[in-house]
């Protein structure tokens, strides 16, 4: 099907291979998706440290293996979830195990102006009208791991919020490996569609159990029309010798507002790109992130933030705490396209390393084309401030009790804005147990 | 209750005690007074255990326990509280949190119960009150963008929940307005008891009128100099320290509390 040569032994061209069982007897716009999707992760490969973007990540681990991908949904998995819940039972919640959708650890109620599926379910269907947006707003043309994700994407839920329509309770969407195999690759998409004026919140945790390493590559897909409001967060927590490399990507109309809280404290390795474009006048985002690792992790996040149109808005703050001999990078890009005039944007980094081994690189980025705009970024590395610390402890801290409450209080201001307050809630204690030393929980109490 | 002998200490190579003695018993107060750079801050951080400073020759003893073998939190589980000339700021800790969390370890350290948050918010608003300071503050990161007066009234609050038995001020007076001066001075003399004492640092004979203190001390080039009566720190405001350097009747590290 495709014209691209690649080497029979190689990763590629064993993802390629496995291309050709998603398109037998699945013609339609979404099997062309795939092709030429997979056609540009041909030629793009796997990214080199040459690359800009992946200056300082190294995914040998993940091009140098063949991780293969599972390709059908487990029987009845037995699989307790409870861990990474948040709030309440009662949220509406979308498990997928290994990749693909659990009806029998999922619920959701019907409610009017609300579609929620799946992506497997709607595939089978054949070429859905509810998939018209899929592949229009994630950039597979020149993201390799995107486009690996759209030619091999298996499942994942695909939301649709009507005009006007507020979702009170979060959406919750849980991702769990349980490595039926070694080396399992899951590819879940998710497609998340507010149409003019809807509110919903909407959480992505990433978690998993066992041993072996597995490969994670999700891409979920953001449209917000005019004056729509979502707040999102991804939460990865995969287990230790995880790979993931994920990519949450946003179209915004007019007046729309995207809050965009990302957490990364697992995995061996794990990217994840954010990125919105403020498309129209109004829009505006707040695209806040912490992440927190440590022994050999890598950790990377690249956001962009594009400012197409006038009076656009954006305030990123992203954190990080590295401990161990564990590797950060941030790589935050705004960007502000000549028409883009009013355009206000606030950025910053700030780092801190709890030992002599750790390492952050981090650069954020301006690139300003508008000259009527109110832009300003900065990023910051420190240590625990010892003056502090002895403050505490003369009265009366003990060194453990000074550390922790230093360390979270450097967290506390991005942890303080995350939208849904079960999350926040979780995501402090987590932080707390992890200073402490107490084994990581998946999420959750 | 707190006993100094030829305290020597350094920070890196440069030595800044250079052989302190002082008694300081039950019930005293205690004024070191001296030119800039002398060592007041120095010997108050020593004491207060900070790490830093590096002991080279000397003892500290404090009610029979040998003070330098302890952490800077034994010894404020033990009963000593400095007032840091230059309160630190800690941004994203509120000063409700961080002074329930003291008062808790040092209750823990006595084998007492942690308190009630509720009840306890109560304790913090009356010793806010005590230096007249709003008791929305307490929602505020402790010292973070507090102006130096406000910043050295949140060390008086922190020494009445503390309550302890050995209270040092390094120069807690600096800053002040006249009225907060009179404020924290007030809220300092309800804290004295037979069994407490205080070593006050300070600038200015000024404070003394109303913390008025057993000994004066004069601290100079990393030692004791001179030691007297509270009228030394008057003869001090009108001759200044060169008259000491020049009139000095006692033998320089001879002082007693
Ligand atoms: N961290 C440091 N590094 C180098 N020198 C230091 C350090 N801390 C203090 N010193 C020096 O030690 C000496 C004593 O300082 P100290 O703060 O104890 O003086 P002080 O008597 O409290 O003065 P002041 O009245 O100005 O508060 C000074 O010369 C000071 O420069
Ligand atoms: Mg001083």
């Amino acid at each position: 099907m495709t014209a691209t040569v690649t080497q029979p032994e190689s990763p590629v061209h064993h993802y390629l291979e496995s291309l050709d069982d998603l398109l037998t007897g699945k013609p339609g716009r979404v099997a062309e998706l795939r092709v030429r999707a997979m056609d540009r992760f041909v030629a793009l490969g796997f990214p080199s440290m040459k690359n800009e973007d992946w200056h300082y990540t190294s995914v040998a681990p993940i091009a140098t293996r063949v991780f293969g991908r599972t390709s059908s949904a487990p029987a009845a998995p037995e699989v307790d979830v409870s861990p990474m819940l948040f709030g309440s039972p009662d949220w509406p919640r979308l498990v997928f195990v290994d990749g693909w959708f659990a009806p029998e650890l999922s619920h959701v109620a019907e409610s009017a102006g609300v579609r929620v599926s799946t992506l497997a379910a709607l595939l089978a269907e054949g070429d859905s009208t509810d998939l018209a947006r899929l592949g229009t707003i994630a950039d597979h043309d020149n993201v390799a791991f995107t486009a690996l994700n759209t030619a091999l994407m298996q499942d994942g839920a695909v939301i649709q919020i009507g005009a006007g329509v507020e979702v009170e309770a979060p959406i919750h969407l849980v991702y769990v490996s349980t490595r039926p195999a070694p080396l399992c690759a899951v590819f879940p998409r998710n497609l998340l569609v507010l149409e003019r004026s809807a509110r919903a919140t909407v959480i992505e945790s990433y978690a998993g159990f066992g041993e072996e390493s597995y490969l994670t590559v999700p891409v979920t897909e953001i449209s917000l029309g005019e004056g729509a409001q979502l707040d999102h967060i991804k939460v990865q927590n995969e287990a230790p010798g995880a790979f993931h490399v994920g990519t949450i990507q946003a179209r915004q109309e007019r007046d729309s507002e995207l809050h965009s809280f990302s957490y990364a404290a697992g995995a061996e390795l794990s990217r994840t790109n954010v990125y919105t474009i403020l498309d129209g006048q109004g829009a505006s985002c707040t695209m806040n992130g912490m992440y927190m690792v440590s022994g050999l992790q890598h950790v990377d996040h690249q956001t962009r933030i594009e400012h197409a149109q006038p009076n656009t808005t954006s305030r990123e703050i992203y954190k990080g705490i590295l401990d161990g001999h564990s590797h950060g990078v941030f790589n935050g890009k705004v960007y502000v396209r000549p028409e883009a005039q009013k355009t206000d944007g606030k950025q910053s980094n700030n780092n801190l390393l709890l030992s002599d081994h750790a390492r952050i690189d981090t650069k954020p980025q301006l690139e300003i084309f508008a000259d009527d705009v109110k832009c300003t970024h900065g990023a910051t590395v420190g240590r625990l401030d010892e003056v502090a610390l002895f403050y505490m402890k003369s009265r009366g801290l003990d060194a453990e009790q000074a550390r922790t409450l230093l360390i979270y209080a450097f967290a506390a201001d991005v942890l303080e804005e995350i939208p849904v307050k079960a999350v926040r809630d979780a995501l402090e204690s987590a932080v707390f147990a992890r200073v402490r030393g107490e084994e990581l929980q998946v999420a959750g109490e | 209750m707190l006993e100094i002998n030829g305290l020597r200490a350094n920070i890196g190579e440069n030595e800044i005690l250079k052989g302190i003695n002082l008694t300081v018993n039950k019930g005293e107060v205690h004024a070191v007074m001296g030119p800039n750079g002398s060592g007041k801050s120095t010997l108050a951080q020593v004491i207060a255990g900070h790490p830093a400073y590096e002991v080279t020759a000397g003892s500290v003893t404090y009610d029979g326990q040998d003070l330098l073998e302890m952490e800077p939190e034994e010894r404020a589980q033990a009963g000593i509280f400095l007032a840091f000339q230059y309160p630190v700021e800690i941004p994203g800790v509120t000063n409700a949190y961080f002074l329930r969390s003291a008062y808790n370890a040092v209750r823990k350290a006595r084998g007492e119960d942690e308190v009630d948050p509720l009840e306890f918010l109560d304790v913090m608003e009356e010793k806010m009150k005590l230096v007249d300071m709003d008791p929305s503050m307490l929602n505020r990161s402790v010292n973070a963008g507090f102006s130096g007066g406000e910043k050295k009234r949140n060390e008086i609050v922190q020494l009445a929940v503390l309550n302890p038995r050995l209270a040092i001020l390094d120069e807690t007076d600096s800053g002040l307005d006249i009225d907060a001066l009179r404020i924290v001075a007030d809220g300092v003399n309800k804290l004295r008891s037979p069994e407490k004492s205080a070593i006050v640092v300070t600038h200015y004979q000024r404070l003394l009128n109303y913390i008025v203190p057993d000994f004066v001390h004069v601290l100079a080039g990393g030692r004791i100099v001179r030691s007297g009566g509270k009228e030394l720190a008057l003869e001090l405001e009108e001759h200044g320290y060169d008259w000491i350097q020049t009139h000095a009747p006692e033998a320089a590290g001879a002082a007693r509390g």
